[in-house]
Formats: structure tokens, C-alpha cells, sequence
């Protein structure tokens, strides 16, 4: 042990407090990082991982404080403690030998400077080089982390690049003083599935080039897999396990990983699993059928007397399809997909295009045209379709406590007696899982996963036969995600619910639907039943989508090529699937009930 | 902590002894210390800022005790004193000549050269100072019942102004008092016609948007675009002369919240709108639940306390103004008493350097308008305690 040489950086028992009163939100935590090594430190939102880098780097938020530990970086000759270290001699190290990529790049980047000012700011910070070389220096960064354009790039403000580009900018910045340490604090969480595939596989080119360490805060495990060499997990500002990836992953020995790991989502053994599962019945008995469905944005207007120039922004196209009584359809696409805002013109959110047809059939057996509704027959729908929204922190009114929350859309529809409403909120909270105690209390003691089973509670309070799915995961903690899904099926077995569920996370979607749609730019590119599409997937699109999903299995690594060939715009997909503006070619059916958006 | 990692050990697998079980977490409260109705999670907020607090605290009492005004007014606002005008301010002597309270009388001789009268202290005629005691004509507490128990009362025989006198010879402390009963209410009155305009104008804009947003929108900025002070002055002129001085109060702060509106209409707006983006609004929309059971269920619980605080930010604006309006003569005529009313006779700059005591009202002006302010910013802070 004493023959290997000492590690990059060793972090003894650091404990960080928001007072003396309040319980450390890191507590005791030990971890090391070997030269041009990965550790990945997993948790859930409150597990003190972003903290914990944070007190690396000096820049705790206000009011914490490191309490105690060490946190020994050794580097160039010199042998400081992080901790320990006046700042001025911090401010020194970070930047030139530690670098830090934050998780959403806008804000991390200035609006006011250009991206090359800002990545050279760090060099003349921490070098003597003179000013050719210091631009040199960045054109050389912006080429090797992907600008296809250095030149441009260099010149161009944060807010004229693309989200992937701009943590690009954002890498280039933490990587240019060729530290020996990056720390990267979620550094892909807000990008698309492809994106993030196409930035962390930079991330691990530059670290082997550079041979730099890399420490990757990360609450995905398929992250973790893909890219980390160790992997410490920690829960509630303590560790609960550490070791090697194929150690912790492979045979997790604590029962919250074991959890973490089963929680994860896969796409391989869905697919499998999914093969046997009977197709569905006829569109004979379909809830919902949707055709011709289009929403046209005017161009926006600048002011009063605008009467508004340019193009109108064509957000959703000629979308159709069918959702078979009882069965579950994804909606699957990228941020801007046109996806959520299909599932509001089916709510009647917001307005369609004229000529779009909406129709929903419901237990009673009448045809509803949906978006002729109004007054009392449109009440009368709402209460049979409800929506389940992203965010529980913005779905809930502060103001109301939960029985409250549950028992207004019984008072709205006028249904029961007060006293018989609160029964049903009772009965709902213990359907969703939790506890009918809880009814006194506001949403803002829960959690996020406790407080999307009471939305969740809310939408069934009117026992309705849809349920519309914004992302109802997407803003959960991956354990919380897997539990609420299991919640979504077991409420689907015992209501006899039929969901549109619209997501951009495939693994989820393999995991729940029976039917899945994936949107690009405003149009379904590839529809079918989950075994074909993860089974046999045929755009070039979907095929990037599956390639580029992080998933925990430590074989899988990510086929960048696939991600590469389908991500583009859709005029860089290659024949018969490409189109430019309008000119889309027909969804052909490849297999039964299979079908793609191809020129035939 | 037990078994520590030992942070060397680079191929150990290390796996913490403590347990976790999936069924206690998910019943577990996330955030236990946030556990309360909200109004107590802004108290608890709020509480926190000691110069909110504070102000809060002063204002509350200073409104409480403005219908007993009269009970810490030496003398009624209206009593003339021949022999006493422009008395500089006099001392309350304790625990001297045997007494726990003394005062020593002002005598004055004419200064031969000035034609001015001097005031001196006679300091070996020693009057005792009654506290909390009956002297002087009665005064109406809270609108019913008249007395004449007062905080402080002159000795027998002499005078006591704590504040001096002013060209008449009426004691400044008591018309101090006295106008504060004015000078603050006219704000809260103000305030609330302020609210109402900009409730329904801002609310119209909000929900409505388009063309309704457009028009309110445009009248603020149009409202906002006038000269303030000649608008005042010319509203003020207009009020007829023969008014009593009740009518010309109202008149008075009706003017002040009918120019004032616009800031809180712009509040309430954009607060609309960010609400109308709410998922939980949106959520109820898709219940069904109708435009009134919107706004009234959920909109408004989320944002009166934003509209509290900033109809409390726009109170000090509204005494600014009576101020300004009385000082310059257009405001509240006598006899009534105000602030503004008792600055306009520091009008005059020589007045001002002879007889500083008449910027007296100043004080109170200054000390009303901060502690406003203060408890504004509080509650502003306080408004979103989820954090």
C-alpha cells in the first residue's frame, strides 16, 4: 500500500453544517481520487453531493460551513488542504489546477461577455502568457471539446449557443488550464437524452487525453456506469457505500444502492420483457382518437403596431393516433418536440388548429367530440380526464392543505357531502400510499415523490378513465421515480385507467406504456408497441434515442454513432428518413401496427 | 462514526453499517420544520428581521393610541398663550428639589434691542410636573368618551411645553399628538382607495391579457407620465373653500390614492400573471372549477400577502404627500391639525433659524415613513418561506 503513490485528493471526514443547531448536511465523509482517475459521488436531491463539492471548491452557499475534516490535494509539487486553505491561495488553485462545470450553463456562463473572453478570463487569471497565446490556448480548447467553428465560437455570446453547446463552452472554460482535478456537478441533467451522450463521451476523451481526475456529482447511475472508475453513494449527508463501479454497482452490499440499482430504469430487459405482452385489443374500443392535430404559433409580436413578421412556428404537426381502452400510450420526444403541447390541445388547454379531431368515447359509451365541448359538457369531460403535471412543488396551492387539495374536485363537481368528501381524501391518500394523517398538513412539508402522490390523488379524486402524464417523473429522485411508476400500474390494474403518458426519458416509457409515439420537431417520426420499437427500431432517431439513454449495466457502453446519426435536425437524418421544412414523408407501416416516418 | 473509509485504501469496497428501509422513508416528512399553515411560516420568517419587527411594533401602537391621542397631549392643539409665543422648548427636571418631577418656568423679558422676548428658566421657583393626573379642558377618546386625563399635566400656575410654541403660542408637543390622528390616517385611506382602483384594474389586465392589458397598461403609464406635484396642487385648488375640514381630509386622500394607483395595479398585474402560469391554477382549470372559484380559491390566498406588502411600501408616499400638499398650503386647512400643517409655518426661513423647534414635526414624519418601509421589506421577504 505504501509502494502506490499518494492520491490527487483525499478528503478526510468533512462535515458541513448550516449552524451548530441544525444536523450537518455532510457528515463524516472520507473519499479519495487517484490522478486521472473518475469517482462518482451518487445521491438523491438533499444527499449533500453538490455541497460536497461545493466545499471543495470554496463556495459554499451562505450560512454553511465546513465544521470539520481535511481534504489533503496534492498536485505540482505542493501539497495543500482544500479546507484549510486561506482563499486568496483557494482562488489561486481553483481555476488552475481544480476546474468546476456547473449543471445549467446559462447561468453559470455571463450574458454580457462572449464565451472566448470568458474562457480566456481563466488564463489570464492563472498563466503569464501573453495575449496571442492565451487566444491560441482557447482556440485550441474550443476545437478539441467540439466547436465546429473555434473562431466563431470564441466571439459568440453564451445566449447564441445551443443548450449542448454552451456546456461545451462551460467544459472548455473548467478544462483550459489543464487543471489536474475537474469537478463536475451534474453537468449533463439539464440536456436532452443526446446531448448529454454526446457531452459526457467529450468528457471522457478529454480525460483521457489530458489524463485529468474527474469527480462527477451525478443522482443517474447510468451516468455513473458509463463514466466512473469509483463511485461513492450518499445518502442524507452521509456515505453509505463506496468502492469500485463493478463492486458497488455490480454487487451493491448496502440496501438503499440495492434500491438505487433496482430503481433504475433499463431499456433492454423491458423490451425483453415486454415481447411476450399481448398486443392490444382492436381500436374497436378506443378512449381517444386523435387525428390531424396541429397547433401554429403567430410569430411573436414586438410591441403594438407589430403586426408580427416572419414565419409562424409550426410547434405540433399532423399528429394521429389511437389509445385502446386500458393501455397505456407514450408521447416520447426531446424538449421542443411539440409533445406536452399535444397532451394540453387534448385537454383542451390550448386551442388546435382548425381541422384537428379529438374524440373521446367514455365508459358510457358516448362519443365526445373534444374540441367542440363547452360549458357543462366540457365540466363533464374534465372530471373524466385528468392531468398529472411535472413539478410537484408547482402542481400544489400552498395556501391549501391536502384535504383540502383532494376533496376540490369533489366540490367543484358538487359530488358528495363534505363529510363523505373527506372520507374519499382519506381513502385516496391511502390509495397513493400515504398515510390519511397527513390531511391537515400543507404540501410544503413533503417531498417531492410524497407530493406527486398527492397530485396523483388529486387527479383520481373525480375517478377518472384518463390520465394525462406531463413528465410526471422527470422532476423525482430516481428511487422516488420507480415507486411512483409502480403506483401508475397498480392504480392502471385496479381503475381499469387507460394514460397518455408523455415523457422524454425512453427507459421509463419501455418500463410503462404499451404503445409508444416519438415526436421530433412537431411530428411522430416512429410509432408502435414497445417490443417492436426497443425491439426492432427502425428511425434513425429512435435508434439514437435507445443508443444514448445512460442506463446502470456496467457492459453497456454508449454508441456515440448511433446518437450522431440520428440526433441532427431532421434534414441531416439520412435517406428515405430526412426531410427539409414541410416536406415530411408519410408514416409507413414497416411491421403490423408498426409504423415510421419514411419515404416509402 | 464507526468504520470510517480509510481514504488510502483505493480497492476497498466500503459499506455503511446504517440501514435504510423504503416503506419509513416514503411516510417520513421531507421537510418537518416547514410543517405549518403558511401565514406561520411568514411569521416565523418575519420575526426573524428585528427592524421589522421593531417597526411593525411602533406602528401598531402609534395607531392603537391615535384614538386616545388626547391622553399624551399636555394641552388641547388649539390653546392660545399670549405670553408664551414662540417658547423655546422647556425640561422636565427628575428626581430634583425633593420632588421626583420638577419643571422650572419660563420667564421672559424683552430684549430691548430685538423687540424680541427672551426666554429663561427660573430656576428657584420649582413647580412639581403631574403625571397621568386631570387638567385642562376635556378631549374625546375613541369617538364617545370625553375626559380629561392626561399623561402629563403642567404644573399649577405655570406652563410646560416639552416642544416649545409656536407663533401663536399653542404647544407644539400637543399638536404633534394631535396631527399624527390626521396625518397617518390619511395614508390608510389613501391606500385602501389605491387598492380598490388597482385590484380591479390590475386583476382585469392580468386575467384578461390582450386588449384589456393593453388599455391598463397604457393608462398607467400615462398616470405614472404626469408631474406629480401640479396634478396634486391642481386637484387640491379645486376642492371647494367653504368644506369643512372633515370633507377637505377626505377630498384630501381620495386625490392621493386616485394619483397613487398605478404602482399597485402593476403589482397586482404582474402578479396575475404569474399565477395564471402556476401548474396548481392550470390544475384547477382542468378540474373545471370556474374563473370565480380561480381567483377566488387560488389566486387570491397566493397573493394578497404580496399586495399587503406592497399597499404598506406605498403608505409613506401617501404621508409624503399630505405633507407636501399642507406645506404648501393646498392641503388640510385649519383648524385641523397635521404634520404638513404644522411644517408649513416653518415656511419661512428666518422663522426656521430663530425658532428651530417648529421643524418639531419632522421627527415623526421621518421616524413613520422609515418604520413603513422597514416592516414593507419584512413582509416582502418574509412572503415566500418555503426555503
Amino acid at each position: 500500500m505504501s509502494s502506490a503513490p499518494p492520491p490527487l485528493l483525499a478528503v478526510t471526514d468533512l462535515t458541513v453544517s448550516f449552524g451548530p443547531a441544525l444536523p450537518p448536511v455532510v457528515d463524516g465523509l472520507s473519499f479519495s481520487i487517484d490522478a486521472g482517475q473518475t469517482l462518482a459521488i451518487v445521491g438523491e436531491s438533499g444527499s449533500g453531493k453538490t455541497l460536497t463539492g461545493r466545499a471543495l471548491m470554496g463556495i459554499l452557499p451562505r450560512g454553511a460551513q465546513v465544521v470539520r475534516g481535511r481534504a489533503q490535494f496534492r498536485a505540482g509539487g505542493e501539497d495543500s488542504d482544500l479546507l484549510s486553505l486561506p482563499a486568496a491561495a483557494l482562488r489561486r488553485l481553483c481555476g488552475k489546477r481544480i476546474g468546476m462545470i456547473f449543471q445549467e450553463p446559462m447561468s453559470a456562463l455571463s450574458p454580457l461577455h462572449t464565451v472566448g473572453a470568458q474562457v480566456a478570463e481563466v488564463l489570464e487569471l492563472h498563466s503569464a502568457l501573453p495575449a496571442a497565446e492565451i487566444r491560441a490556448r482557447c482556440l485550441a480548447t474550443f476545437a478539441e471539446v467540439g466547436f465546429p467553428d473555434p473562431g466563431r465560437a470564441f466571439a459568440a455570446y453564451p445566449f447564441e449557443l445551443s443548450g449542448g453547446l454552451r456546456q461545451r463552452a462551460m467544459i472548455a472554460m473548467a478544462v483550459v488550464a489543464e487543471p489536474d482535478l475537474v469537478i463536475a456537478d451534474e453537468p449533463t441533467t439539464a440536456l436532452d437524452v443526446t446531448t448529454q451522450a454526446q457531452v459526457l463521451d467529450l468528457l471522457k476523451s478529454l480525460q483521457a487525453r489530458r489524463g485529468m481526475a474527474l469527480m462527477l456529482i451525478t443522482h443517474d447511475l447510468g451516468v455513473v456506469c458509463a463514466m466512473a472508475d469509483r463511485v461513492a453513494v450518499m445518502r442524507r449527508g452521509r456515505l453509505m457505500e463506496a468502492g469500485s463501479v463493478a463492486a458497488v454497482i455490480g454487487a451493491p452490499g448496502h440496501a438503499y444502492t440495492r434500491a438505487l440499482v433496482a430503481a433504475a430504469p433499463q431499456v433492454a430487459a423491458q423490451a425483453a420483457a415486454a415481447t411476450e405482452a399481448a398486443a392490444p385489443a382492436a381500436a374497436a374500443d378506443a378512449i381517444l382518437a386523435v387525428s390531424g392535430l396541429n397547433k401554429t404559433y403567430p410569430p411573436r409580436r414586438r410591441g403594438l403596431f407589430d403586426r408580427g413578421r416572419g414565419a409562424p412556428v409550426a410547434a405540433v404537426r399532423d399528429v394521429a393516433f389511437t389509445l385502446p381502452r386500458g393501455s397505456t400510450l407514450a408521447v416520447v420526444g426531446e424538449s421542443g418536440s411539440g409533445k406536452t403541447t399535444v397532451a394540453r390541445m387534448i385537454l383542451r388547454a390550448e386551442r388546435a388548429d382548425p381541422g384537428a379531431r379529438v374524440a373521446f368515447r367514455g365508459r358510457d359509451g358516448q362519443m365526445r367530440d373534444v374540441l367542440t365541448l363547452d360549458g357543462a359538457a366540457l365540466k363533464a369531460f374534465r372530471a373524466r380526464v385528468q392531468m398529472v403535471f411535472q413539478d410537484p412543488y408547482a402542481a400544489l396551492s400552498p395556501r391549501m392543505t391536502v384535504a383540502e387539495i383532494l376533496t376540490e374536485p369533489l366540490a367543484i363537481h358538487g359530488r358528495l357531502s363534505p363529510h363523505d368528501r373527506r372520507d374519499r381524501a382519506a381513502a385516496l391518500m391511502r390509495q397513493v400510499g400515504l398515510s390519511p394523517d397527513h390531511l391537515a398538513r400543507y404540501p410544503h412539508a413533503f417531498s417531492g415523490g410524497q407530493r406527486q402522490r398527492i397530485a396523483i390523488a388529486r387527479a383520481l379524486a373525480l375517478d377518472p378513465e384518463l390520465l394525462v402524464c406531463d413528465e410526471p417523473t422527470s422532476a423525482l429522485d430516481v428511487s422516488v421515480q420507480a415507486q411512483v411508476l409502480d403506483l401508475f400500474r397498480a392504480l392502471k390494474d385496479a381503475r381499469g385507467l387507460s394514460y397518455l403518458f408523455i415523457s422524454h426519458n425512453l427507459p421509463v416509457v419501455a418500463d410503462m406504456a404499451d404503445q409508444v409515439a416519438v415526436m421530433r420537431a412537431g411530428r411522430i417520426v416512429e410509432q408502435g408497441p414497445v417490443a417492436a420499437l426497443f425491439g426492432n427500431p427502425v428511425h434513425p432517431y429512435t435508434r439514437a434515442l435507445i443508443a444514448a439513454s445512460p442506463e446502470p449495466v456496467l457492459t453497456r457502453r454508449l454508441d456515440l454513432r448511433l446518437v450522431a446519426q440520428g440526433a441532427g435536425p431532421p434534414h441531416d437524418w439520412p435517406a428515405p428518413f430526412g426531410y427539409r421544412g414541410d416536406d415530411a414523408p408519410p408514416l409507413t407501416e414497416v411491421a403490423p401496427t408498426h409504423f415510421v416516418r419514411m419515404a416509402a | 462514526m464507526t468504520a470510517a473509509p480509510d481514504p488510502r485504501d483505493r480497492d476497498g469496497h466500503y459499506i455503511s453499517p446504517e440501514g435504510y428501509d423504503a416503506a419509513e422513508a416514503l411516510q417520513e416528512l421531507d421537510r418537518r420544520d416547514l410543517d405549518a399553515p403558511t401565514r406561520r411560516l411568514v411569521w416565523r420568517r418575519f420575526r426573524r428581521n428585528r427592524l421589522a419587527l421593531a417597526s411593525g411594533a411602533l406602528l401598531a401602537f402609534l395607531y392603537l393610541a391615535l384614538p386616545f391621542a388626547g391622553f399624551f397631549a399636555p394641552y388641547d392643539p388649539a390653546q392660545r398663550n399670549a405670553d408664551a409665543i414662540f417658547k423655546p422648548p422647556q425640561a422636565i427636571h427628575f428626581l430634583t428639589a425633593g420632588r421626583f418631577a420638577v419643571t422650572y418656568p419660563m420667564v421672559s423679558e424683552l430684549d430691548l434691542e430685538t423687540f424680541t422676548p427672551r426666554f429663561a428658566a427660573d430656576t428657584g421657583d420649582p413647580r412639581p410636573v403631574r403625571f397621568v393626573a386631570r387638567c385642562g379642558p376635556d378631549w374625546t377618546a375613541a369617538f364617545v368618551v370625553r375626559t380629561n386625563l392626561r399623561l402629563i399635566c403642567p404644573p399649577e400656575g405655570a406652563d410646560l411645553n416639552l416642544l416649545g410654541t409656536d407663533r401663536l403660542g399653542r404647544d407644539v408637543l400637543s399638536r404633534l399628538v394631535i396631527g399624527a390622528q390626521l396625518s397617518l390616517t390619511v395614508g390608510l385611506i389613501g391606500v385602501a382607495i389605491s387598492f380598490a382602483i388597482g385590484m380591479v384594474l390590475g386583476g382585469l389586465a392580468g386575467y384578461f391579457g390582450g386588449l384589456a392589458d393593453a388599455a391598463v397598461s397604457r393608462a398607467i403609464e400615462i398616470v405614472r407620465s404626469l408631474p406629480e406635484l401640479p396634478i396634486w396642487l391642481a386637484l387640491s385648488a379645486a376642492i371647494p373653500p367653504a368644506w369643512g375640514p372633515v370633507s377637505v381630509f377626505l377630498m384630501i386622500s381620495v386625490i392621493l390614492g386616485l394619483l397613487d394607483w398605478p404602482g399597485l395595479a402593476r403589482a397586482v398585474r404582474s402578479k396575475f400573471l404569474a399565477l395564471r402560469e402556476e401548474e396548481y391554477v392550470r390544475a384547477a382549470e382542468l378540474m373545471g372549477a370556474s374563473t370565480g372559484r380561480i381567483i377566488g380559491r387560488h389566486m387570491m390566498p397566493n397573493f394578497t400577502s404580496h399586495l399587503v406588502a406592497s399597499a404598506t411600501l406605498s403608505i409613506p408616499s401617501m404621508i409624503l404627500g399630505e405633507t407636501a400638499l399642507s406645506l404648501l398650503g393646498l392641503g388640510l386647512r385649519p383648524p385641523a391639525v397635521s404634520w404638513g400643517l404644522m411644517l408649513n409655518d416653518a415656511l419661512d426661513l428666518t422663522a426656521v433659524e430663530i425658532y428651530p423647534w417648529l421643524l418639531a414635526p419632522m421627527l415623526p414624519v421621518f421616524v413613520v415613513v422609515l418604520a413603513f418601509s422597514f416592516l414593507g421589506d419584512g413582509l416582502r421577504d418574509a412572503l415566500d418561506p418555503y426555503s
